[in-house]
């Protein structure tokens, strides 16, 4: 981003804020140390501020791009508007266009940021601004309405280069901390995680989109801050602590002394864990526990393998569907797919289906808002509800299964009639592909999550129409404890070591182990070290987890007995309240594996 | 607006340089916002200029667009 200074400042002339300190939810591990750039959602609020010289190519580049963006959503608005009101009314954005296009406005512009090195924002502000009013001057009210035109095509603009921060956040020139109220999907999904050093946010909880990313790219952050955008600027020094769920803002030389040497102690934890890649995660007495990943994007698949996972447990593919006005094609799921397969190397692959939602639901047009959306249409729900889509991807999961050991996954599966159309609908492609001659892998293990506890209390039923089970416990506790873990004012609430949610998972884990079947455990829970060893002590035998924390349970798991991990379950599994329950196993945690619990 | 717009359109397709002057004011056809700036309503005198080697078509195309009202001229026929 370009540094933004009101005009006559010097910028070195940097105000002596006091350290400031905010404790929030720590969603993704890691310290960040570094500067902050604010996105404010607010509006577009124009400071008159310059680029230093030799960014102006840059500027000119960001306000190119922004002119096309306009013109293709104004493209959009004439489309629909002549569609439905004709014509006439579609031509008003056709004229806007023209205005985006005017040789004479674009040379001014490019005049202002080239020679004068306004900042993009501020020369589209000040040519539009000045056309405006003397287009409001004029007498006749023709022209002084046109300046209703222009003030839309320079909002439209403005939105492209600040309103909106995909597009800049996709490009950020320089290492930065983001900082912003809340970031969408797919703002997150653009991130380049060499730029982005730190996620910073008012809102979210440890569930959400944001924190899952974030883990997913191993960007350190912290979520659901509460409001203190007004005290932060771009360019202010922030440290991100994402094991404590704390920011600070421009720290006194005793903190940042303090985070730099937790930092260097934390890079020789990385080394001996490091040590252990190769090994396989048993407990000391041979219990073999399987740590696969969670992975977001293909790219993941590479980092899995170096940090020893045993497979892909949970393959998001809803990346597919954000960002994108368009619906990924079969090729475009099936290269994604066949990527991670082949990196993985023959080992396990865990495809879930589409599972947008509510929290997932960038910019995609599957959906139509709903007052309850995490109850409404969403995940299977939603495939089974768009069949023509829903087959495209199941398609694709079959024809990469050719590849290597992939398995289909139905995520939050309510009743037995969505397990069995999923199924119908599984069988009528493979089907079709075999009909067409294509080569296909018949073979191919079924699999249903577990995140609703009507799917707990009738999973005898479903047991026997499925091969494996993945408890995602970020909505089984969801769904379970009434809580929207989006929600600031509850997420307190949300907690996976609720007892509940822990009842939940055993009658789980005792279902399918009478079946001889496979249970996982595929949410955040996995990610900590003492809950993983809880759900080992409960019989879970299959962990699916963010690529990052592998080696860390992996040296937990190494650490202690598989008697230690019941003893500890069997206490948990009687106390009453999720504070409980945490306190508990953070304890058991800090007297099996130390080393481990000093190093947050 | 919407003259201006198709105006605009069509100038773009010509090579020469197109230009219209209302009272001793002169707007560049290619630029939509030079052409606001003239103040053109209904009635308005208004003078064409146009140089360059298709400089004669442009005049013709443009002038049959103003003698039409700018309504249903097909300009990619016209061109």
């Amino acid at each position: 981003m370009h540094i933004r200074l009101p005009i006559g400042s010097q910028p070195n002339q940097i105000d002596q804020f006091s350290m400031l300190e905010l404790q929030g939810i720590a969603v993704s591990p890691g310290v960040a140390i570094g500067r902050a750039l604010v996105f404010d959602r607010e509006g577009y609020r124009i400071t008159r501020c310059l680029v230093a010289v030799g960014e102006d190519e840059g500027e000119w580049v960001r306000l190119v791009d922004a002119v096309k963006q306009a013109y293709d959503k104004l493209e959009n608005s004439r489309l629909t508007t002549t569609k439905k009101l004709g014509a006439r009314l579609g031509n008003i954005f056709s004229a806007q266009q023209q205005i985006l296009h005017d040789p004479h406005l674009q040379s001014e512009l490019e005049s202002l940021i080239r020679t004068k090195t306004y900042s993009a924002e501020y020369a589209v502000s000040e040519v539009f601004t000045k056309y405006a009013s003397a287009f409001r001057k004029a007498t006749s009210t023709f022209l002084s309405e046109r300046a209703a035109d222009i003030r839309d095509v320079e909002r439209l603009l403005l939105e492209g280069l600040t309103g909106q921060p995909t597009a800049t956040l996709k490009q950020l020139p320089h290492e930065a901390i983001v900082v912003s109220h809340d970031l969408t999907p797919g703002e997150t999904a653009a991130f380049d995680p060499k730029k982005v050093l730190g996620i910073c946010t008012e809102a979210g909880g440890p569930g959400g989109h944001t924190a899952i990313v974030a883990r997913g790219m191993e960007i350190p952050a912290v979520v659901g801050v509460g409001n203190f955008l007004h005290n932060i600027r771009s360019g202010d020094e922030v440290i991100v602590d994402g094991h404590l769920g704390r920011i600070i803002v421009s720290p006194d030389e005793a903190t940042r002394d303090h985070y730099m040497q937790r930092r260097r102690f934390r890079q020789s934890i990385a080394t001996q864990l490091e040590e252990i890649r190769d090994l396989p995660a048993c407990t000391s007495d041979g219990v073999r526990i399987e740590l696969m990943a969670n992975v977001e994007f293909p790219n993941e698949a590479l980092s899995c393998v170096a940090r020893g996972a045993d497979g892909v447990g949970l393959y998001r593919t809803e990346f597919l569907y954000l960002g994108h006005d368009q619906e990924p094609t079969e090729e475009e799921h099936y290269q994604a797919y066949a990527q991670v397969v082949r990196d993985m190397q023959n080992r396990p692959v865990v495809i879930r289906t589409l599972d947008l939602g509510a929290d997932k639901m960038g910019m995609t047009m599957l959906a139509d808002p709903e007052n309850n959306p995490f109850l409404g249409l969403r995940s299977i729900r939603l495939s089974l509800r768009n069949p023509a889509i829903f087959r495209i991807q199941v398609r694709a999961i079959l024809r990469a299964a050719c590849l290597g050991d992939v398995r289909i996954m139905f995520p939050m599966i309510t009743t037995l009639d969505e397990l069995r159309s999923a199924r119908f609908l599984l069988r009528s492609v493979s089907e079709d592909l075999a009909s067409e001659g294509k080569h296909i892998q018949c073979a191919v293990q079924v699999g249903m999550m577990v995140e609703v506890p009507a799917a707990v209390l009738m999973l005898d039923r479903f047991i026997d129409e499925i091969d494996f089970v993945s408890i995602g416990t970020n909505d089984l506790t969801q769904y379970t404890l009434a809580v929207d873990r989006s929600n600031d004012s509850v997420a307190d609430l949300y907690q996976a070591c609720d007892p509940a949610v822990l009842r939940l998972i055993q009658r789980t884990q005792q279902i399918v182990s009478e079946k001889k079947k496979s249970t996982s455990v595929c949410g955040e829970m996995s990610n900590n070290p003492a809950y993983a060893l809880l759900l080992a002590g409960m019989g879970i035998r299959t962990l699916s987890l963010a690529p990052a924390a592998i080696p860390i349970i992996k040296k937990a798991i190494r650490s202690v007995t598989i008697g230690q991990c019941e003893a500890m379950a069997w206490r948990a599994l009687r106390l009453s309240t999720a504070r409980e329950v945490d306190a508990f196993v953070m304890n058991q945690l800090a007297g099996l594996v130390p080393e481990i619990v000093l190093q947050a | 607006m919407r003259p201006a717009d198709k105006l605009v359109r069509v100038a773009a397709g010509f090579q020469c340089q197109i230009e219209l002057e209302r009272a001793g004011q002169i707007a560049d056809c290619r630029s939509i916002l030079s052409l606001l700036t003239l103040g053109a309503t209904q009635g308005s005198e208004l003078v064409l200029r146009a140089q360059g080697p298709d400089a004669d078509e442009a005049i013709r195309v443009i002038r049959l667009m103003f003698d039409q009202q700018f309504d249903e001229v097909n300009v990619e026929q016209s061109t």
